[in-house]
């Protein structure tokens, strides 16, 4: 038998195989988009911060869409459905449920501890994920709830960490600092950090002569400083928000009040470029164990110019935002799927390294990422420098600071 | 005790703008006999009027005192005129339900208008500071303090010394003897709700530049305003002044020695207190 290959034969075979070839371009094109919910507090107290989360999402998005979408399936590109959690738990659980009703595959947010705990617990009803981006209470981690992960550290690394590089900034110097003072905004993150200092504090040869809670928002912190003029400490380490951060720096200063060194623990202003920007005197020399991205990553010069050329404050919450999706991009990659269980699954076996963080490859344990680690900054000048640790390291600490006279 | 003269100190300046506000709504109290529920939401919207006008023309808050306070004098007038005066039909309930109308329609106005974000505005002399006894004071505070003795001074004057303060009072006194001598009394009515916005004017003028302001803020302002009319004696200028005063002191102090979460308990102390052994108030008894 043979077969005889006329012109109409070839014309079909390569109307076939050409049809093959661009059928995934075609799929691609019409694959519907991959939603993933942005709950941030972008009203109320927390507005700022929740605003600065969804931005460096945002552009994260952006940046994965451009750079082709999710190739597994087809190309298709994330849709971010934007949910505001007002500054408020109760708020931000029912934002929860009406993603849910949006078809999201995914929630990721919500910057603060007290929300997180809430919006967490909402989306395990509906077995949705949901990366917790900023808050850093490790209950929000230990309640075994297996759809919540944590990819920055959490409250037990970062205070870790400021602890050890304290003594190694404190020894490195000649032991300036015996006396400390805590300053706390009075809700889940700020007491709990007061707590944790006080135990820690004095394992490590410090004394704690006072420690100071405040309500955000506080409307006065005159008090606040008349007591540390009074209580003479050497250190005051503080832990709060933006709003109230900003106005206690401002306080201290029109108070003149003096001390070795300032050494916050997530603090909410001191690795805020608009802080150091606009308030640069009340910022100088302010130091702060914070979340931050390791610059020399060819990724992270990308999203850094990302925010400039957009105007928007390199700050953590953006920081934390972009590597969070890009650590979502790549579990949906693996996942090949929008099932939100695959989506889970593909989360909690992740190995992904391509971020902009200073943490190697993820490796989730119980939700929580473990390879995690803060580092420490300082304002020097107008630039927010890292000071520890010495591998990331762009500046050698000013310490002990010197007076203010 | 070196930390008590700062805290008094601070305590004053804050008390003196509690004392400007109070000032507005015992004005209103001691003619109108109603209670207005809307103060706080105009000294929000003041607060905005003085965010704005900064933002868009780069007006100092205190030179926009008497810009503010001249045009919320009018706003509290047309209020008074066209909304307050024809709902209440003379009853008083009706005055006090209309009052919280306003209040709600200019709280979700706000709202939906400027979103609940914290506006602050950033002066040069923010940072400025006074020495007094070896206390710091920072110098808008400073000027807030004697700027709102100044306005106590000239209300005083006003209400004791012209025609119209002489009308206010005969008013306040005796509404038929006063309409019966001649006075118009929905204009005297109208003249103490617009001199009473006009006093929540200048008290944003004197508060945004150590302050923030958002959609909810009149409410900070506002219960201590009425804890100091209470206390000071419903609609006596004095009562006002010294109450204002009282509980900023007491509100640092009490901060101070139990606390920041715990301070404000300091000040209902007080009020319960005064309340019963002086059920009138501190300077009550005068102006009943």
């Amino acid at each position: 038998m043979t077969k005889t290959l006329n012109r109409r034969a070839v014309l079909a075979g390569a109307t076939a195989v050409a049809g093959t070839i661009a059928a995934p371009a075609i799929v691609g094109a019409q694959q519907a988009p991959i939603r993933i919910g942005l709950l941030h507090p972008v009203t109320g107290a927390l507005a700022r911060e929740g605003s600065q989360c969804r931005e460096g999402a945002l552009l994260a998005i952006e940046h994965i869409n451009a750079a082709g979408g999710i190739k597994s399936l087809g190309g298709a590109r994330i849709e971010a459905v934007l949910a505001d959690a007002q500054s408020r738990p109760e708020a931000g659980a029912a934002e929860v449920d009406k993603l849910h009703e949006a078809g999201v595959v995914a929630i990721q947010g919500p910057f603060a501890s007290g929300i997180a705990l809430a919006t967490t617990q909402a989306a395990a009803r509906h077995n949705l994920a949901h990366l917790v981006d900023v808050g850093v209470v490790d209950t929000i981690v230990t309640r075994g709830l297996s759809n919540t992960f944590r990819f920055g550290p959490g409250f037990g690394a970062i205070t870790r960490a400021a602890l050890d590089n304290l003594v190694r900034l404190n020894d490195g110097a000649g032991k300036p600092v015996q006396t400390v003072m805590v300053i706390h905004e009075d809700s889940a993150f700020g007491s709990g950090m007061a707590r944790l200092m006080n135990e820690e504090l004095p394992k490590r040869g410090f004394q704690v002569v006072e420690t100071i809670g405040h309500p955000s928002p506080q409307r006065d912190f005159t008090n606040i400083a008349l007591r540390v003029r009074q209580a003479r400490p050497d250190l005051l380490i503080p832990s709060n928000y933006l709003n109230e951060f900003i106005l206690m720096a401002r306080t201290l200063q029109q108070q003149r009040i003096s001390v070795k060194g300032i050494y916050a623990v997530l603090g909410g202003a001191a690795s805020n470029i608009r802080f150091v920007r606009e308030h640069n005197e009340a910022a100088q020399h302010i130091m702060d164990c914070n979340h931050w991205y390791d610059p020399r990553k060819p990724q992270s010069q990308a999203f850094a110019a990302g925010l400039a050329a957009k105007s928007i404050d390199l700050t953590y919450e953006t920081m934390l935002n972009y590597a969070n999706m890009q650590v979502l991009a790549d579990a949906l990659e693996r996942a090949a799927s929008r099932d939100r269980a695959r989506v889970i699954e593909a989360l909690a076996s992740s190995t992904f390294n391509d971020h902009i963080m200073p943490y190697g490859p993820t490796k989730f344990e119980n939700g929580q990422n473990t390879g995690a680690q803060a580092v420490n900054t300082q304002i020097i000048g107008q630039r927010i420098e890292v000071i520890f640790p010495a591998a990331f390291a762009s500046a050698t600490p000013v310490f002990p600071v010197p007076s203010r006279g | 005790m070196e930390l008590l003269l700062p805290a008094v100190l601070n305590g004053l300046t804050t008390g003196a703008i509690y004392a400007v506000v109070a000032l507005g709504l015992t004005l209103i109290y001691g003619v109108l006999h109603i209670v207005n529920f809307a103060h706080g939401s105009l000294l929000m919207l003041a607060l905005y009027a003085v965010y704005f006008l900064h933002a868009a023309t780069g007006i100092d808050p205190y030179a926009a005192l008497p810009i503010l306070a001249v045009g919320f004098f009018a706003l509290g007038y047309v209020i008074q005129r066209l909304v307050v005066q024809p709902v209440s039909h003379g009853k008083d309930q009706n005055i006090l339900m209309a009052t919280l109308g306003i209040a709600i329609v200019i709280d979700n106005g706000a709202l939906a208008l400027w979103s609940s974000n914290t506006r602050t505005i950033d002066l040069p002399y923010a940072f400025d500071v006074v020495e007094v006894l070896g206390a710091f004071i920072p110098l808008p505070k400073a000027i807030g303090f004697f700027a709102a003795l100044g306005i106590a001074g000239v209300l005083w004057i006003a209400i004791q010394r012209t025609d119209l303060g002489r009308a206010i009072r005969a008013v306040a006194k005796e509404r038929q003897g006063a309409r019966l001598v001649g006075i118009r009394v929905e204009h005297i009515y109208a003249m103490c709700f617009g001199l009473g916005t006009a006093c929540v004017a200048a008290a944003a003028c004197l508060l945004l530049p150590t302050f923030y302001v958002t959609p909810q803020v009149g409410y900070a302002f506002v219960l201590v305003a009425f804890t100091t009319v209470v206390l000071g004696g419903m609609g006596s200028f004095p009562g006002a002044l010294v109450g204002g005063l009282l509980l900023g002191v007491v509100e640092a102090v009490a901060g101070l020695y139990l606390g920041e979460s715990l301070g404000q308990i300091g000040i209902f102390v007080i009020f319960i207190l005064v309340l019963l052994f002086r059920p009138t108030g501190l300077f009550g008894a005068k102006a009943a």
